[in-house]
């Protein structure tokens, strides 16, 4: 039924130049073109979260460039040109990325309208691209020979990429890159839980916006003729923006949808509201202003999900059957697996975590409880990278665990859950569980977006699916993770921990909140990963919980180990009952 | 005694997931009510809903009047008043003026008896007094949970919500906060305690409900909820098959 | 560049920075109690030298019209509010606050305009009627959307000022206006020519900022809107509305855009679309102060006037670029040492 609109679409689409005015293959081929950067902004901002006020800069840089070559060197096919403004738009957003794609919260955005100002003012100033007048006279596009003289010959090329763009950003978003893409908005930290180089992904997210807007230029310029800096500006760069967000920027939809939105209705307020009003004025930007204020105060997802909703929903694709992921090599044995010595982790003046210092054998599961503030969370963090050590080390089978990013400590084989679960809240269990086994493969961006990783897929999804069956999650496969209730919502984690294929596996108070059946089963779940030579390390709060499920237990108390032992012996250490009970 | 506070089959959504279900519970004009259970049981959100950060549906009945629909503010302005596990003090500002603003909507109002509650307050809490100049960021655990609890007094509430005092703090301030609250009592608020503490909100408490995933599992007197046997294998640390020394 | 040009480009840098400083001290004040990014303050700035402009000529500006507008639809809003909270016994003094004052300094301005009263009741005038428009703008655009996204936010700045640049041009036409000094006098010092136009500038931000630190430091209200900058839970648990702290803010904010309009009006030709590229050197001297401290941000307004000032002497086709890409390392170096608090608490 989808696939029907969608042929309905582009059928609709081969036809229009037929039957349209020219008027409306105008239009239609601005659409297009601003289609292509507003999915890009759809992956950047939508997807990853990384809102750019800038992209018509990355637009003008396409357009100029092609623009400059085909004027001073006619002979050069605009193809060739193409190719020279994506290697230099990319040099151009690499550099940026490097630089912003650091900054946190707000200031990212204002520095997207920085750059996107300055970019704007260097096409105006430099007088081989033409100061503020520009340049015209650029060569039309040709096809194998076949010239696009006439706008409703280019409306074909545009829209092809425009269809060739939403297939590989569908792809790429339907993939290994793409789970960890849409993990890096709000998930950040349980992205570099497993491997994902997230400052890495950011950029290569922030080139292929800008690729994107590089060729949306290109074919700008190729369709005027004619380039000046006015459509490279910080304004339509907000315009971008804008048809992202109006259109749904979290479905590659949602960018042809605002496109089209927003350019028919600047068209016809730009036709309407001067005859209504009975003078001239600019105030089609008015009454598009007070829309989007209406808008964005209405519904802020945009306009995609809302038409969504009218289509029938997609079926699931099956798991298929596919050959395992290779396994890590696993020691032997009960040999000490992390060895914590002298741990310290200092918060400006106060100690959080003092002088701790513990084993964890291969295949045990290890409790380390105390009460509220004592330090575990802390000394957990410390584990896994989120915290950096203030002094001592941790290593994981000899190798030093400090010093380390989290997204390397993944690699050396620790999978982790979060007290406070990080699910990927709109994306199935099944995508949920396959990030897990982000570094069990390969593919990256350019294989993805090509649909070029099929067959290593296939083998993640497989792993993810088992992984999910071993957790007792099978019948709820393809639901999203949001829909499940908290309880299942941990196990979920858990089994996202075990597509990882630790040799640890890091449970942070994986108890809280589940009902005494829950954690009954989560028990019995953890004692059977246990039997099949799991190493566990648990922090928990809850202390009837470790009691039966604990090899070993470590109290900890004002940062310090206040005992350390068999769970029977700690629940009889009159000092941990001291502590830990919260005599009064 | 009459119900100052009476909430009925209350839900609260947090974010999409619907985190207390149903839950009823009331407190009396003039006593200390606690509601025990574990992390993640919905306590935080329960009472985030009754002094309206949180939407809600079901009923919350203060003084008479249902509130679910009128703002935080307006809660506030009616003298029911929060001091969230977070403490949410103002850090950059002095103890003095974190005072202040305590009763900000008494301000406004021109109430006159604002310097005497200030005076009871310092006197309650003279560690406040001594730091009255001091930044309240620079204040150490326990002062900052005191400066919560005395910008909640300056604005002379008559029911007081208190989400895990306890939380973080050394025994022994542990303690001292206790025993403040239960003089508060003899000043006439009534306090709704929130607690992970269970044995020591027990104590102060006449009566007190278990809040488990959501809902009310169990609800009475404090002395009954202190002898029933799951409560003291989960939350007393006194399981009788394993038979701890307490 | 001898002596005396150096001395005549930092007396003009210092000039443009007062006017930028009091910018940047309004975007810092938004942000921190708000989260918005107040885009549209270039328009109040324009706004206010317009109106001064207009008054100038015995016209009543064509922002009373907006003022009505934007008062009628607040009002309109609160009553809406009211029926369906039924919380009617707020509403006298809520349509007291969005509806009678703003109403009554329209009137006030539509009648006294014609006049032409003298320079300081006109510039009296003009700061007021923008004024008025800060707490309605907030009621009307951003109340409604107080929990969203700093991102939210944003786009909906952006689009305030896409809608008041857009009036701007309705009202004030596309001729630009320049109001006259408020003094032609001028010092000798030495060599150097100094303008009392530009002193009269310099002090008068000056007087401004120090108003500004009174009002924080003291007054309840002042503490309140600290307060909600610095915790808005807790802001709120003691009763302070973010409504209230919203209007008194985008009050505040708009009559310093206003002043910096009067003030810049005698320096500059100001156009309708003047606004948005000052405003935006205001948001590098806010960026500079992390969009949080005050004394820091009207510093690095200062910084950003005598930069410009100087690069328009050498360079001056690239002026603006060489100001905005200052930000870039500004905002990552803002942003490296705001995640390593983040990290420590």
């Amino acid at each position: 039924m989808r696939r029907a609109v969608l042929l309905v679409f582009i059928a609709a689409l081969l036809a229009a130049p037929a039957a349209a005015p020219a008027f409306w293959i105008t239009l239609l081929n601005y659409v297009g073109l601003y289609s292509i950067v507003a999915l890009g902004l759809v992956l950047l901002t939508g997807v990853a979260g990384q809102t750019s006020f800038g992209q018509a800069a990355f637009v003008g840089l396409g357009a100029y460039t092609t623009a400059y070559l085909s004027l001073n060197y006619p002979a050069v096919s605009p193809w060739l040109n193409l190719v020279v403004g994506m290697a230099i738009t990319g040099f151009v957003a690499l550099a940026i990325g490097f630089i912003t794609l650091r900054m946190k919260g707000h200031y990212l955005p204002l520095a997207t309208i920085a750059w996107g100002i300055s970019i704007f003012y260097v096409f105006g100033n430099l007088d081989f691209l033409g100061g503020h007048t520009g340049m015209s006279g650029i060569a039309s596009l040709s096809v194998f020979g076949w010239e696009l003289r006439s706008e409703r010959h280019i409306y074909y090329l545009i829209w092809l990429i425009v269809m060739a763009s939403l297939w590989t950003t569908n792809n790429l978003l339907d993939s290994r890159p793409g789970r960890a893409v849409r993990a890096l908005k709000g998930g950040l930290e349980m992205a570099e839980a497993f491997g994902v180089d997230a400052g890495r992904l950011k950029i290569v997210v922030f080139i292929y916006a800008a690729l994107l807007a590089c060729i949306s230029g290109w074919l700008y310029a190729h369709l005027q003729r004619f380039v000046n800096p006015t459509p490279f500006g910080i304004n339509q760069g907000i315009e971008y923006l804008f048809m992202a967000v109006v259109g749904g920027a979290g479905s590659v939809w949602g960018a042809v949808v605002g496109a089209t939105l927003i350019t028919l209705l600047k068209q016809l307020l730009q036709s309407w509201l001067p005859h209504l009003l009975g003078r001239e004025g600019n105030f089609e930007v008015v009454v598009f202003g007070i829309l989007m204020i209406l808008l964005l105060q209405r519904t802020r997802d945009g306009v995609w999900p809302w038409l969504s909703r009218l289509l029938p929903g997609a079926a699931p694709r099956a798991v298929s059957a596919a050959a395992a992921l290779p396994g890590r090599a696993r020691p032997h044995g009960m040999a000490p697996l992390l060895v914590v010595e002298r741990a310290r982790k200092e918060f400006g003046g106060l100690v959080a975590v003092d002088e701790l210092s513990f084993e964890i054998r291969g295949g045990e599961i290890l409790g380390l409880i105390g009460p509220n503030g004592a330090g575990k969370t802390t000394m957990f963090n410390l584990i896994s990278g989120a915290l950096p050590l203030s002094g001592g080390s941790i290593t994981l089978s000899g190798r030093q665990i400090g010093g380390r990013e989290p997204f390397q400590i993944a690699e050396l084989g620790i999978g982790r859950t979060f007290q406070h679960v990080k699910l990927v809240a709109g994306m199935s269990v099944l995508d949920n569980v396959a990030l897990g086994a982000y570094l069990r493969g390969h593919a990256g961006v350019t294989r993805a977006a090509l649909r070029l990783d099929r067959r290593e897929e296939a083998r993640v999804r497989a792993e993810a699916a088992a992984q999910i069956a071993r957790v007792g999650l099978a019948d709820s496969l393809h639901a999203t993770a949001r829909s499940l209730p908290l309880g299942r919502q941990r196990i979920v984690e858990i089994a996202r921990a075990l597509a990882a294929d630790p040799l640890l596996l890091l449970l942070d108070e994986p108890a809280a909140g589940l009902r005494f059946l829950e954690k009954e089963q989560l028990a019995a779940l953890l004692r059977s990963l246990r039997e099949k030579g799991m190493t566990i390390l648990l922090v928990e709060h809850d202390m009837d919980f470790v009691m039966g499920l604990t090899d070993r237990l470590v109290v900890m108390d004002f940062g310090q180990k206040l005992a350390e032992g068999r769970p029977a012996d700690i629940q009889r250490n009159p000092v941990v009952l001291e502590a830990y009970l919260g005599a009064v | 005694m009459s119900a100052l506070l009476e909430i009925v089959d209350l839900h609260v959504a947090y974010g999409k997931v619907e985190a207390v279900h149903g839950v009823s519970l009331t407190v009396d004009e003039g006593s200390i009510v606690t509601v025990i259970g574990p992390n993640g049981a919905g306590k935080t959100t329960l009472l985030a809903a009754i002094i309206g950060l949180l939407p809600s549906r079901g009923d919350i009945v203060y003084a008479g009047a249902r509130v679910n629909r009128i703002s935080v503010e307006e809660r506030v302005a009616q003298r029911l008043c929060l001091v969230p596990e977070r403490r949410e003090l103002f850090a950059a500002m002095t103890v003095a003026d974190n005072l202040e603003l305590g009763a900000f909507h008494r301000h406004r109002a021109r109430d006159r008896t604002l310097g005497k509650t200030r005076d009871e307050v310092y006197q309650r809490f003279p560690r406040l007094a001594e730091r009255r100049a001091q930044l309240a960021g620079t204040l150490s655990g326990g002062e900052r949970q005191m400066l919560a609890l005395g910008r909640a007094l300056m604005a002379a509430p008559r029911l007081l919500l208190l989400d895990e005092p306890s939380l973080g703090l050394a025994p022994l301030i542990v303690k001292e906060i206790f025993s403040i609250i239960a003089t508060l009592r003899a000043t006439g608020v009534s306090i709704l305690l929130v607690e992970q503490n269970a044995r020591a909100a027990l104590q102060i408490a006449s009566h007190g409900y278990v809040l488990e995933t959501g809902t009310v599992a169990l609800a009475g007197p404090s002395e009954e909820i202190s002898r029933d046997v799951r409560v003291a294998a989960t939350y007393l640390g006194r399981a009788p098959e394993r038979s701890l020394p307490s | 560049m001898d002596f005396s040009i150096a001395v005549l480009l930092a007396q003009d840098g210092v000039t443009n920075g007062a006017i930028y400083a009091l910018l940047s001290l309004a975007l810092v004040l938004v942000f921190a109690v708000t989260r918005v990014i107040f885009v549209p303050a270039g328009e109040f700035v324009t706004y206010g030298t317009l109106t001064l402009a207009s008054l100038q000529l015995g016209k009543s500006p064509g922002t009373v019209g907006l003022l009505v507008g934007l008062a009628g639809l607040a009002g309109a809003m609160e009553v809406y509010a009211a029926a369906r909270e039924r919380t009617w016994h707020r509403l006298p003094r809520r349509l007291a606050i969005y509806l009678l004052v703003p109403l009554s300094i329209a009137a006030l301005v539509h009648l006294l305009a014609p006049l032409t009263l003298a320079l300081p009741l006109q510039i009296l005038l003009s700061v007021a009627m923008v004024t008025a428009l800060g707490p309605l703008l907030y009621r009307v655009a951003y109340q409604p959307l107080a929990e969203a996204s700093v991102l939210v936010l944003l786009i909906v700045s952006v689009a305030v000022h896409l809608a008041m640049l857009g009036l701007g041009l309705w009202y004030f036409g596309a001729e630009g206006s320049r109001t006259p000094a408020f003094t032609s006098a001028s010092y000798r010092v030495g060599d150097v020519q100094i303008s009392g136009q530009s002193l009269l500038v310099l002090l008068f931000s000056l007087l401004v900022i120090a108003a500004l630190y009174v009002f924080f430091g003291r007054t309840l209200y002042g503490k309140a809107l600290r307060a909600t900058a610095l915790n808005r839970v807790g802001a709120r648990l003691v009763g302070i509305s973010p409504g209230l702290a919203g209007s008194l803010t985008f009050t505040l904010a708009a009559s310093l855009c206003a002043f910096s309009g009067v003030l810049i009006g005698p320096i500059t030709t100001v156009y309708y679309d003047s606004g948005f590229l000052v405003s935006l050197k205001g948001f590098v001297g806010a960026i500079i102060g992390g969009m949080s401290s005050y004394p820091m941000a009207a510093a690095g307004a200062f910084l950003v006037g005598l930069l410009e000032s100087y690069s328009s002497f050498w360079a001056s086709a690239f002026k603006e670029v060489i100001v905005f890409t200052l930000i870039i390392p500004v905002l990552l170096w803002r942003s490296l040492t705001t995640h390593h608090h983040e990290e420590e608490e």
